[in-house]
């Protein structure tokens, strides 16, 4: 094998060297082949001879079918154990191809005993190109009672038809969270993409929104496999052999659905949002987007005329307005430019400013108008928060400049998503001279800078976004991302596992006094002698700090009187009202938004009233206050009996 | 070698009419003999597994026949005439993969044929031959062992089109294609530390791969490797193949007597699943046969390959054998559960034409490579 040569070019062959090297390696490659065909005869002896017994009585019970065995889907609690959703038994017609003679004829002749229509017909057939032909396809699901007993009498007229127990899920009474639990549908082709072949065999349903989408790795479980064997008729005679499915994981989630209640009702017919968050651990309580919609109608497909009405309806009934809906925050944003004034040195706690009404800018006559025509007088940061000034926090805004106020609008969360886990969030705006010139190709004016500090404009936020603010001023600076996941249940034999809370940064502050000082001009509002919220808190158990907002949804011209009942409801302004409570050990954090409410002070302030009277006092000689909940997954056998209790 | 032609001396006085003849068609006789008892058994058990249906042992029985008759056109064409030809027929052939993967025919789930107007073809089957004869001119250009330089290249040759191939994605036929050309550059000479080497690298590289793919890829891989975790898909085909060979026994149930392949539950049981039939119906004796006469077929070929002249006529003769003997090995580890499910058929039995001919083709070309010595030297 010595080489001859090694410089290219010199091209000397020596065939009986190359001749002598081919043939040790066609040798080699000879009693490769030996070895090969070896191993395949081992495999034989294997099959054939140690196995034997095991294959011949598999081959004389002659038919043996392989069945996929969906898992059951994971049932979600709320953080007390109530059930949100759970798989209720029902019954499906279904097909098997294989033992079926004339699928035409069939399917005529099952149509009159029970009903379908050409939809179903159409999805039937599509499902049973694609399964194998020993598997048995749905033509129709949900069968009433009825329809069950009607056919039974005349099934053996039909090989190959059966009716079929399934679970289905269902959602207990869920519309009041319809938009966090979401819903299950038929898993699509875009669906097929992603998901794991082997694993989803049996599973007709796929998580499509919120929580059941979500957590779909966690709800779905394992699938489990049969061996069975059938007679001529496709009749399962036995099983040969089993592996269970695993049942997919119960989701306990942190909403409290008494609070989610308290929460709706408060809302009532507006259009809105509200979210309770504890601020302490991010968990969310509460979280209502109105109007809401029946989100057991998307089992097993929604029908076309449903479907059509909840898309067209103005309202967009399934829009998650919590999560998705974006709002100029208003003046909930003023205790947050306080902070920023007091940290910057812009203004000092003894600073004044006199309100005559309106603001401008020097060399500029056009007048920034306060919500207060005739003007607040004078004016420091803390009768500013608790009275709402407009003019203080122009003042405040164009001192700060927009570069400054937007990090620090940025640090509470706004203009960024807050990584809840739940889709989809939405980030709203807190606007920069990035944004805008990377939006409109513009640049920033100063007018605008005035605009923001009162959160109007471009400025918008979630709901989720203006209860994550107000957590992290309750907390002083503790930043704690929100979470719906509660704790996981991997089999009902276990305790549930806590989610872990997590504190994702703590903001730093030059003096932490002026929390204080924040946190008491918030109090103010709501206790103050002038205070926006005062009459919504009136006689309140505990101590609260809030902030009203009311956000123009369109502008006003200058100088122009304008009359609330004249404008058209749809164009009246957003009220809002976020609050903490109780002020010196910060248990709930909520945000109420009511798309044209009107004023925070007189529509939002009462829902947040409510809210945070059921978690912390609950209603006297009634029901005793909520904030405990969820201690019971501790010792899961409780679960029950606290729903027992309720 | 220098015995072997005094031997053919020795004989030359009392040349028999068959021998004769054999010369002139220029075929080797033990080969042609293995060949034609492999299609006789393929008729034999395709009889059984098609249910006893004439017809297709008849379309099966004319393929035969054309597949010899293309044989036989191949051994008459010098091992030169083809070593010319080796860049056209590749870059023809690279050329109709690319075409394949932008306008190619979608069928059963894989783009594999493009539609010339007359007729359909699979450009990948061309590549089986026309990759191992690329690879063979190039490296049959210098003095073997080639250099490491040019073994790379080489590689390159071979790895492109299977990659392409992969895309349709036809993981069978890219298999067998690298397969055919790394068996050329084995039989170059190929160092031993070199092949050492790329062991160890696919060895390193495999966990780096498998570490960036997507949960639900890996599961895909998962599924691939092991198919009885999936008793519905490719795992419910290889049960009931399982079933059918291990119910086979010592000495089978007989011909036609295969109740699992009877019954309809042995899927593919007249193509890819052949083996299946045949090893329920004539058992571990029968099996074993079967495989001792594709023992003969391999070491008859590559004896005859080492025995030619010519560089490149050697090469590519052993890469025909080595492809075949991969169609083989594929083919049953998949039926008795060794290996993986992937498309291949057993070389010469399974019904159908297309592997036929691209096999039939090979051993054209082997006896050509072995019957045109004298001329060479």
């Amino acid at each position: 094998m010595k080489r001859f040569t090694s410089r290219p070019g010199d091209q000397l062959v020596d065939p009986v060297n190359e001749a002598r090297l081919f043939r040790r390696r066609a040798v080699f490659m000879g009693v490769f082949a030996v070895v090969l065909l070896s191993v395949l005869i081992a495999r034989l002896y294997f099959l054939q001879v140690r196995s034997y017994e095991h294959y011949q009585s598999e081959s004389t019970n002659n038919r043996v079918h392989v069945n996929a065995l969906a898992p059951a889907r994971g049932l979600i609690f709320d953080r007390r154990g109530v059930v949100l959703a759970h798989n209720l038994p029902s019954f499906q017609l279904e097909i098997t191809r294989e033992d079926v003679d004339d699928l035409e004829a069939t399917l005529s002749g099952i149509a009159d005993y029970v009903s379908f229509d050409e939809n179903d017909v159409a999805r039937f057939r599509k499902a049973m190109r694609r399964a194998p032909p020993f598997q048995g396809v749905a033509l129709r699901s949900n069968l009433s009672e009825e329809e069950v007993a009607r056919f039974s009498v005349v099934k053996h007229r039909f090989p190959g038809v059966d009716i079929v127990a399934r679970l289905r899920r269902h959602y207990p009474g869920a519309d009041t969270a319809g938009h966090v639990i979401g819903y299950v549908g038929r898993i699509d082709e875009d669906d097929l993409q992603t998901l794991d072949p082997v694993n989803y065999r049996a599973t007709r349903e796929i998580g499509k929104l919120g929580i059941e989408r979500e957590f779909e790795s966690l709800l779905h479980g394992t699938v489990g496999h049969q061996q069975v064997e059938v007679n001529v008729a496709g009749r399962v005679l036995r099983v040969l052999e089993e592996e269970p499915p695993t049942p997919g994981a119960g989701v306990y989630l942190t909403l409290d659905m008494r609070l989610q209640h308290v929460a709706s009702e408060a809302l009532g017919d507006e259009n809105g949002a509200v979210v309770a968050i504890n601020p302490a651990t991010g968990e969310v309580l509460a979280m209502v987007s109105k109007p809401d919609f029946d989100i057991n109608l998307f089992i097993d497909g929604i029908s076309v005329a449903n479907y059509k009405k909840l898309r067209d309806d103005w309202r967009r009934p399934m829009f998650n307005r919590a999560l998705a809906g974006t709002y100029p925050p208003g003046s909930t944003i003023k205790p947050i430019m306080s902070l920023a004034a007091l940290e910057t040195n812009t203004l000092t706690r003894y600073s004044k400013v006199y309100c005559p009404g309106y603001y401008s800018l020097p060399g500029d006559d056009h007048r920034y108008r306060d919500w207060k025509r005739v003007g607040h007088g004078h004016m420091n940061l803390n009768d500013a928060v608790a009275q709402s000034c407009d003019v203080m926090f122009y003042d405040v805004a164009n001192k700060l400049g927009v570069d400054l106020m937007t990090k620090w609008f940025n640090d509470f969360g706004f203009g960024h998503p807050t990584g809840i886990d739940i889709h989809p969030e939405r980030s709203g705006i807190a606007p920069s001279r990035e944004w805008k010139q990377k939006q409109y190709g513009q640049v920033w004016y100063p007018g605008e800078t005035l605009i923001a500090g009162i959160g109007q404009g471009y400025f918008t936020a979630t709901p989720l976004q203006l209860a994550h603010s107000t957590g992290i001023l309750a907390m002083r600076g503790k930043i704690v991302r929100p979470h719906l996941l509660y704790a996981v249940q991997d089999n009902p034999a276990q305790a549930p596992q806590l989610q872990a809370p997590e504190v994702l940064r703590q903001l730093p502050v030059k003096d932490e006094t002026n929390w204080d000082y924040v946190i008491k001009s918030m109090v103010n509002v709501v206790s103050g002698k002038r205070g926006t919220a005062r009459r919504a808190f009136a006689g309140a158990a505990y101590t609260v700090a809030g902030k009203t907002g009311t956000a123009q949804v369109f502008t006003v011209e200058q100088d122009a009187e304008y009359d609330k009942e004249l404008i058209e409801k749809r164009l009246q302004d957003h009220a809002l009202f976020v609050a903490f409570a109780p002020v010196e050990d910060p248990q709930i954090a909520v945000s109420v938004v009511v798309e044209n409410g009107g004023s925070g002070s007189a529509v939002a302030a009462p829902i947040a009233r409510r809210v945070l009277d059921a978690w912390l006092v609950g209603e006297p000689g009634v029901s005793p206050p909520m904030k405990d909940g969820g201690q019971h997954l501790t010792a899961p056998k409780t679960a029950e009996r606290s729903l027992a209790n309720n | 070698m220098p015995t072997t032609e005094h031997g053919a001396m020795g004989q030359q006085q009392t040349p028999g009419l068959f021998v004769l003849l054999s010369r002139f068609l220029r075929l080797d006789i033990p080969l042609l003999t293995g060949l034609l008892l492999l299609c006789g058994l393929s008729l034999v058990v395709l009889y059984s597994a098609s249910g006893q249906d004439v017809g297709a042992v008849q379309r099966q029985t004319v393929r035969f026949a054309l597949a010899f008759g293309v044989m036989l056109v191949l051994a008459h064409v010098p091992p030169t005439a083809l070593q010319r030809s080796s860049v056209f027929f590749y870059a023809i052939g690279m050329a109709m993969l690319v075409a394949v993967l932008l306008v190619g025919d979608v069928g059963k789930g894989a783009q594999r044929w493009l539609d010339l107007g007359f007729m359909r073809f699979q450009p990948s089957e061309l590549m089986k031959v026309a990759v191992p004869m690329m690879v063979a001119w190039y490296v049959s250009q210098e003095p073997l062992p080639p250099r490491f330089g040019r073994l790379l290249v080489a590689l390159g040759i071979v790895a492109l089109p299977a990659a392409l191939i992969m895309q349709q994605p036809d993981l069978g036929t890219a298999l067998l294609v690298a397969g055919a050309g790394l068996a050329v550059v084995f039989m170059a000479g190929m160092q031993w530390r070199y092949i050492l080497g790329a062991l160890a690298l696919a060895a390193v590289a495999a966990p780096l791969l498998w570490a960036n793919m997507h949960s639900y890829q890996q599961q895909r891989v998962l599924t691939f490797l092991n198919p009885e975790a999936d008793p519905l898909g490719a795992g419910y085909h290889i049960i009931q193949s399982k079933i059918a060979v291990g119910s086979g026994g010592l000495f089978g149930k007989g011909w036609l007597n295969g109740t699992q392949s009877h019954l309809d539950f042995l899927p593919e049981r007249h193509t890819d699943f052949i083996f299946a039939v045949f090893g329920e119906e004539f058992g571990l004796f029968g099996a074993m046969a079967l495989l001792g006469l594709y023992l003969f077929v391999i070491i008859r070929g590559l004896w005859l390959a080492a025995d030619s002249q010519g560089t490149y006529g050697r090469l590519v003769s052993a890469a025909m054998v080595v492809t075949f003997l991969v169609y083989l090995f594929v083919n049953v580890g998949m039926v008795t559960g060794l290996l993986p499910v992937v498309g291949v058929p057993l070389p010469l039995v399974s019904y159908g034409g297309t592997s036929l001919v691209t096999l039939m083709i090979g051993f054209g070309i082997i006896m050509s490579a072995h019957s045109h010595r004298r001329l060479l030297s």
